[in-house]
């Protein structure tokens, strides 16, 4: 029983920060319909921002969100300016290889600059430390702290979005890019804010993960693999499908602590001998699988 | 030269090559009312989207007090007050009546003038107030179509350009819609309208220019007009 609380537990506390990693896709996706292979570079270059910056500067991670924030947003809008703006004159294909050579080339950036070893935060107020959530469920404080601090960062954004000019103007946009043009609203500034906003989120995400997580150029792939399935599954362009699909992603990823509450419940010889943490991620893949063949418009249509 | 607060000056479009306006030369002064009337396919729309800059201009001028500006964004184009409701709506539908309208204030800084302008809005169209928390996509074609009058009201105009307000609707919202038009018109809105209901347009415009396959065969006052042989030629595709 304590298993089967923990894997959920653990699971929805991921799940909310997998929400702000995919937040950024969606949002990319839902203002200007380009799919960014590069997503989970961001996320990268947040994971070294707030552990290069907590080292040089000797404070705590926690503290390098704005500085990860202010990079991710930077990052984004250069990216735009200096290259999606070119490949959106292109066919659609220039767009999908634009961005996938966008990854390559962000990643091996950071291979030249960092280099290929892992790296992680050893000092931090919540390294190591962990809390007690009753029913014996005991959650390492840097995960409870992720999860809440991208769930408040989410909302954030869901609010900049919903409440301010600037925001309705950006959906506006997402809706209708020639109507929201005749209403004076330029679709340039539009693009390059929805990449300095997506990228500010998925830096901060990284920020956030570096403290439980090892860095390396290649950690990447995975996080948009896991954002691509998010983003599918709550149906491209919508911010809050993006939040609930995270949350089953995030379940997704604790299958292996639901099957071990299987094995031990019913006691089957063969289960024990299942692997199955050693591919933890593959149901995310098979997960990305059976959205696109079932319901390739995700829980809740496509923007919106 | 022509005068005019909008002034146009052998404009020429073309669709990847196919010249489809052929050296457009038109002008609205201040306060005036002009009807561009046209048969389908003539060029009525690829105008005024080549004054909003949505549509490169291949040569020629357009002038907005004076000052050219054939070359701005279309973003910009609005900030200077030229507003277009397209024959298409172009409605953000899955948002609601009030948003829509407070988007066409998106220009707008005063937030009171803002509030003043919807108030203003919702008296010209009572049943767009009693709507305001519907999505756009639920309301009828016709309260669609105020809504987009209205939105594009929201920015203060200085010349409020209408392509086909009354296409698609039935008889009786034709004339209400012709009539908000009219109503428009009396408090000094200067009004470039594009329209099909010949009669009605000419019957409600100062001035009008008949557009033929890219060109203007004829211009003048409404009774001029409506007695020429051009409105018949035009209209009836001799
Ligand atoms: N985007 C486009 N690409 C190519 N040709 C176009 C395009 N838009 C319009 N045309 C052509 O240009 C011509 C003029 O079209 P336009 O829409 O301006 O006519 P209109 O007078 O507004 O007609 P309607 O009364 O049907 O609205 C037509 O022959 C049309 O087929
Ligand atoms: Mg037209």
């Amino acid at each position: 029983m304590e298993i089967l609380a923990s894997s959920i537990v653990a699971g929805l506390l991921f799940g909310m920060v997998l929400a702000l990693v995919a937040l950024g896709l969606t949002i990319i996706f839902g203002v200007m319909d380009i799919i960014n292979f590069a997503h989970g570079e961001f996320l990268m270059y947040g994971m070294y921002t707030a552990l290069l910056a907590s080292q040089v500067l000797g404070v705590d991670p926690l503290l390098t969100l704005p500085l990860a924030a202010l990079v991710g947003f930077l990052l984004g809008i250069a990216c735009y300016k200096g290259f999606i703006t070119y490949i959106l004159r292109g066919p659609m294909i220039a767009q999908l290889l634009g961005t996938f050579g966008l990854m390559l080339l962000l990643r091996n950036i950071a291979l030249l600059v960092f280099g290929s070893e892992d790296r992680a935060v050893h000092h931090g107020v919540l390294v190591d430390k962990s809390f007690e959530m009753g029913m014996g469920i005991i959650v390492p404080a840097t995960k409870l702290a992720a999860a809440g601090l991208s769930v408040v960062a989410f909302v954030a954004v869901w609010l900049l979005m919903n409440r301010t000019r600037m925001g309705k103007a950006l959906t506006a946009t997402a809706l209708n890019p020639q109507g929201a043009r005749y209403m004076g609203i330029s679709t340039e500034k539009m693009n390059a804010l929805a990449w300095g906003i997506g990228g500010a989120s998925v830096t901060v995400a990284g920020a956030l993960i570096v403290n439980f997580w090892p860095v390396n150029p290649y950690v990447g792939l995975l996080f948009t693999m896991i954002a691509f399935t998010i983003v599918a599954l709550g149906g491209f362009g919508s911010v809050p499908g993006a939040f609930f699909a995270a949350l089953v992603v995030g379940l997704i990823t604790e299958i292996p602590g639901f099957w071990d509450f299987l094995t031990y419940t019913l006691e089957l010889d063969w289960m024990y001998d299942v692997p199955m943490t050693s591919f933890k991620y593959m149901w995310i893949y098979v997960a990305y699988f059976i959205i696109m063949v079932v319901r390739p418009r995700g829980l809740f249509g496509w923007k919106h | 030269m022509s005068s005019g607060i909008l002034a146009i000056e052998d404009l020429k479009v073309r669709y990847s090559g196919l010249p489809v306006l052929q050296g457009i030369s038109l002008h609205v002064d201040a306060g005036e009312t002009v009807c561009v009337l046209g048969a389908n396919g003539a060029g009525k729309s690829t105008l005024l989207r080549a004054i909003m800059g949505a549509q490169p201009a291949f040569a020629g001028r357009v002038l907005f007090d004076g000052r050219e500006i054939q070359k701005h964004s279309t973003a910009d184009i609005v900030r200077l007050g030229i507003v277009y409701v397209p024959e298409e709506k172009m409605l953000f539908s899955p948002i609601t009546v009030e948003e829509n309208l407070l988007l066409g204030a998106y220009v707008m800084d005063e937030e009171a003038q803002i509030r003043a302008n919807l108030a203003f809005v919702y008296r010209l169209f009572p049943r767009l107030e009693e709507r305001r928390r519907q999505a756009a996509s639920t309301l009828s074609g016709g309260e669609q179509q105020m809504v987009a009058i209205g939105r594009g009201l929201m920015s203060n105009p200085k010349i409020l350009m209408l392509d086909e307000p009354s296409l698609g609707l039935a008889p009786v919202l034709v004339d209400e819609v012709l009539d908000t038009v009219r109503k428009l018109k009396a408090e000094g809105m200067t009004i470039l309208l594009v329209e099909q209901n010949v009669r009605e347009a000419l019957d409600l415009a100062d001035r009008g220019y008949i557009l033929q396959t890219g060109r203007i065969v004829g211009e003048g006052t409404g009774p001029a007009l409506m007695a020429s042989d051009q409105v018949k030629s035009a209209f009836l595709g001799l």
